[in-house]
């Protein structure tokens, strides 16, 4: 298995996602800067977090006009496997390969804690691992997290299965309490209609190794290795 | 080439002339660049004649007390800063130690308290830029960051004020960067009202050989100006910072900087790039005095001598003079030393940085700091005499009336207390300075880079070294009314509080970086904290075998005549041999000992009890005996490394009771219940509430117990069973032989994380 993830001018969790593809999952990962045009042939791209030209304008707003974009565009069209972290799913939203978009927290603050989120779907690439309905605890660390989209559309992804973390409290339950950004529906993470790109605020990446605290993030790290082995034998 | 058209016909370079417009060097001028009439004469003598106003405004910034430590040095030198495991000392951007495996930690801390006073979110995040940069340019990554801050009392608008808005911008600058928080500590007495204290440390790790040093070596190597364009922004600003704040200093805004957060991280990487690259010789951040302090002084630690054309220095704005390129304090620049024909490598990788580069100057043999404006000279300096030769002073210091009168009060009134001990108890614990920290670290990211171990909220920050076992941790430490009371002994509590956080999580102390932040150093009361703080750390640190590597010096922290607390920060770093082993303040499992070691004291001087309960500052500070503090922490680190213990911490301000709190209560998990019974015969307030150093609350499995106290009699540690760790959600319970303490934990808990956010954001 192959991955890439982008940096762009202003990344700052690259590195951490490289880090756990490739030394705890022991998949072969490189970087891949902005400005070029060709991903190659990976199996999995990541847009990391981090403050892409400063989060100026807004964030993710400039990164989307980045040679690179295009190609991510060009890649999960043919189905290729993107995911989208803090970071990321603002760039993934800007670039319209997910509805919606991510306002400033509710609270006016920068925001950085563990949350919950409940696993609202093991249907997805991004997700097998775990069990359906598994509330798992994950950093989060965000100024501009809380997710909005048009009623239509929130039902849409509501209808279609399509949100797929939302923020609870540790027992799993709903409402105050849990949601740390006002997010329209608790909604911490969602995926495309193909279900091939994926983007959540929650930092998986930082909890994927027994010293950090937690390992909850790594189930889906898990998930994707598992996908793109069964994607490459079929 | 630059500088080769001044050489004339073999007659030297011309001396500088006035330029048209440069104001007259008057007496008033010279006063006005806070330089007295003796270091004018003496700047006359190393030039041999009048300086121009160029000259005079390179001096005045080379010899502030900012960058000259002109009242300080005398004292500095006292300081230990060595050991076998120091690869720098002080003297350059940043101290290093070796931490094993090939790699190295450079680490730093800085005030930004004037800016901060004034501006606090650009303060706030220009400060954590600057020493962002300190480390970096020695080839270090910034791995993580801490804020030492201290404000006046919480009830004041105007300090809700600064409080709010340095955290805001020492947040957004180092999250934006990608730098984790990894703690700090957040004092507030009125002590600092006017005059709010910002420090702010980085540590950096690299592979040993990718040191780099701020050198300026190689005749004919090329000085290139990298990162952003110079402003009129922050002008003077060294000078100002070495000056009292009054009722006008609001009028002083545009001496504050102003932080890009984006650039800064563009410059970062391409500053490690660069470095490594093998191109350039030396770097340096353009920080206080802008590039007349980066130049002169890579200059001055390698015997060389530079020339610059300010003409050739990228500007935001057309018709800057020479003294306001030289002396601007723009944020996100930095100075580079290029092997010459290297250039181009240079500014390609800085090109895909998007960052700009400019040829500027060169470095000479001839010891001399010259300076052109396309070509025509306008300054010319002896290199040496202008960052070696600021004179220094030992003053006169004499302790003032009336902190002697303050410490030796009666403190008999306050020290009974046989009221409502569980009301007092939540009282204190509400303080702001008890209370949880975590309304600021919820503003921090803590957690990117992942390999912070222990988060802010605990004794230490703990980070792991990637590739190795280790772990490094760092803690910043210091209570601004033990010092104001008793200079000495607030300076060595401050020492040995923060090898105790450090022994805590299982980490042995190595080195520390300081920051002496003090009022006006020409009045006789302010020299004597001065001088007190710096010998009692002298023998802190050389008993604790942790030299100090380097720091900063912030004199001149007063408002309208008012001076801050003597505030001599310690920033401390210790390593975790094995990171299996490293230990969090917080009570584990229901059933575990509760052990007090070292010994309760009938001590309330200058306590936070006395100050939130009877609103005084007064009264001895606790007593603070180094030999024990030493074996304290053998003590802690052996039964640590033998895998006794299940918690450790340390108990400082607030006393036992609020220490047990404390580790019951831990950011996002369950709280627990206590049963603790204290039998010493003391009077309740000072068993609950004193403060006596020397102490730590640790947990352990029953049945490891005897093995703990066998362990602590072979090092003379005082080790007594105190209670027990009850069950999730129990009861908080501790009593003496005629007081107690008993609410539900939960109740605690909610004070105790409550206190701050109800200050901060019910308004």
């Amino acid at each position: 298995m192959r991955a890439v993830v982008v940096t762009f001018p202003g990344s700052n969790c690259d590195y951490d996602c490289l880090q756990v593809l490739r030394k705890v999952m022991g998949v072969d990962t490189r970087f891949i800067w902005h400005r070029e045009r060709d991903l190659g042939d990976p199996d999995l791209v990541v847009l990391p977090g981090g403050f892409s030209y400063g989060d100026y304008l807004r964030a993710g707003a400039i990164a989307r006009f980045s040679p690179i974009v295009e190609a991510v565009k060009r890649y999960a069209g043919r189905g290729g496997i993107v995911l989208g972290i803090c970071n990321g799913f603002q760039i993934l939203c800007e670039a319209g390969l997910l509805p919606g978009a991510l306002r400033r927290n509710n609270s006016l603050k920068f925001r950085s804690h563990d949350v919950h989120v409940r696993v609202e779907t093991k249907d997805t690439a991004f997700t097998r691992a775990y069990r359906a309905g598994q509330v798992l605890r994950i950093p989060i660390a965000h100024a501009e997290g809380n997710y909005i989209a048009d009623p239509a559309t929130l039902e849409r992804l509501e209808a279609e299965g399509r949100v797929v973390f939302r923020y609870t409290t540790r027992e799993g339950a709903r409402g105050e309490g849990g949601n740390p950004n006002g997010s329209a529906n608790d909604i911490a993470g969602i995926v495309n209609a193909a279900g091939n790109v994926l983007g959540l605020m929650p930092h998986p990446e930082r909890a994927a190794e027994g010293v950090l605290g937690s390992t909850d993030g790594l189930g889906m790290f898990e998930s994707l290795v598992a996908h793109c082995a069964r994607a490459r034998v079929a | 080439m630059i500088g080769a058209a001044s050489g004339g016909n073999g007659s030297g370079p011309a001396a500088p002339e006035p330029r048209p417009g440069d104001p007259e060097i008057t007496p008033e001028l010279v006063a006005d660049h806070g330089l007295t009439p003796e270091e004018y004469n003496k700047i006359v003598g190393h030039l041999g004649r009048t300086p121009t106003f160029t000259e005079l405004g390179v001096f005045s910034a080379m010899w502030s007390e900012h960058c000259g430590y002109k009242n300080s040095k005398r004292l500095l030198r006292l300081l230990p800063t060595e050991a076998p495991w120091v690869i720098q000392g002080p003297g350059e951007n940043a101290g290093v130690i070796d931490i094993g495996d090939g790699y190295a930690l450079a680490f730093k801390i800085e005030s930004h308290n004037h800016p901060s006073a004034v501006e606090p979110y650009q303060g706030a995040a220009t400060g954590i830029g600057g020493i962002l940069r300190d480390v970096f340019t020695m080839g270090a990554r910034p791995v993580a960051v801490l804020d030492s801050l201290h404000f006046g009392d919480l009830d004041s608008s105007r300090v809700r004020y600064l409080f709010d808005g340095v955290v805001r911008g020492a947040g957004d600058y180092g999250n934006c960067v990608g730098i984790p928080n990894l703690g700090g500590e957040a004092y507030f007495d009125r002590g600092y009202e006017g005059n709010p204290i910002i420090n702010v440390m980085c540590l950096g790790i690299m592979k040993r050989e990718q040191l780099i040093r701020g050198e300026a070596h190689g005749d004919g190597n090329t000085l290139m100006a990298v990162g952003a364009r110079t402003g009129r922004d922050g002008i003077h600003g060294a000078t100002f910072a070495s000056e009292e704040l009054g009722e006008d200093s609001d009028a002083s805004r545009p001496q504050v900087q102003v932080g890009d957060p984006f650039t800064e991280k563009l410059l970062l990487e391409a500053s490690l790039e660069l470095i490594r690259s093998g191109h350039i010789v030396g770097i340096q951040d353009m920080g206080a005095a802008g590039i007349t302090s980066s130049a002169s002084e890579m200059a001055g630690r390698s015997g060389s001598g530079v020339v610059i054309d300010t003409a050739l220095v990228p500007v935001r704005e057309p018709g800057m003079t020479p003294y306001e390129i030289l002396l601007s304090e723009s944020q996100e620049r930095m100075m580079v030393v290029v092997h010459r024909g290297r250039e181009e490598e240079v500014r390609q990788i800085l090109a895909k940085w998007e960052l700009e580069a400019a040829e500027v100057g060169q470095v000479t043999s001839d010891g001399r700091f010259r300076i052109l404006e396309d070509g025509r000279p306008v300054a010319d300096i002896p290199a040496l005499p202008l960052t070696e030769g600021c004179p220094t002073y030992e003053r006169e210091g004499i302790e003032g009336e009336e902190v002697r009168a303050q410490r030796e009060m009666d403190l008999t009134p306050y020290a009974g207390g046989d009221g409502d001990r569980t009301a007092d108890f939540l009282r204190l614990l509400a303080s702001p300075n008890l209370a949880s920290r975590r309304w600021i670290h919820d503003q921090y990211d803590t957690t990117v880079r992942t390999a912070s171990v222990i988060q802010p909220g605990g004794d230490a920050g703990v980070l792991r070294v990637r590739g190795t076992r280790r772990g490094i941790a760092v803690t910043t430490d210091c209570s601004g009314r033990y010092t104001y009371l008793e200079p000495g002994t607030g300076a060595r509590i401050a020492v040995a509080e923060a090898a105790r956080n450090l022994a805590c999580a299982g980490a042995l102390p190595m080195a520390v970086t300081n920051n002496l932040n003090f009022g006006n150093p020409l009045k006789p009361h302010i020299y004597y904290q001065l001088r007190e703080a710096v010998l009692g750390m002298v023998e802190a640190c050389a008993l604790f075998e942790t030299p100090v590597t380097g720091g900063n010096v912030s004199l001149y922290n007063e408002t309208s005549g008012t001076p801050i607390y003597p505030t001599p920060v310690i920033g401390m770093v210790g390593i975790i041999e094995d990171l299996e082993r490293v230990t969090r303040h917080a009570f584990r499992d229901e059933g575990d000992a509760i052990v007090l070691l070292g010994r309760n004291t009938d001590e309330l001087g200058a306590s936070e009890y006395l100050y939130a309960m009877h609103d005084i500052v007064g009264g001895r500070p606790p007593r603070v005996d180094l030999l024990a503090e030493r074996v304290l922490q053998q003590a802690l680190l052996a039964m640590i490394g033998e895998g006794l213990l299940r918690s450790a911490h340390d108990c400082s301000e607030g006393g036992l009771a609020c220490a047990l709190a404390e580790s019951a209560l831990q950011e996002g998990e369950d709280p627990v219940g206590i049963r603790v019974r204290l039998a010493d015969p003391l009077p309740s307030t000072a068993l609950f509430f004193g403060e006596a150093q020397g102490r730590a609350v640790v947990s352990c499995d029953p049945a490891n117990l005897e093995r703990a106290r066998r362990l602590a009699d072979r090092y003379g540690v005082p080790c007594t069973k105190i209670g027990t760790v009850g069950a999730i959600g129990g009861s908080f319970i501790v009593e003496s032989a005629d007081a107690r303490i008993e609410a539900d934990i939960r109740e605690v808990g909610a004070v105790y994380f409550g206190a701050l956010p109800e200050r901060m954001d019910a308004q």
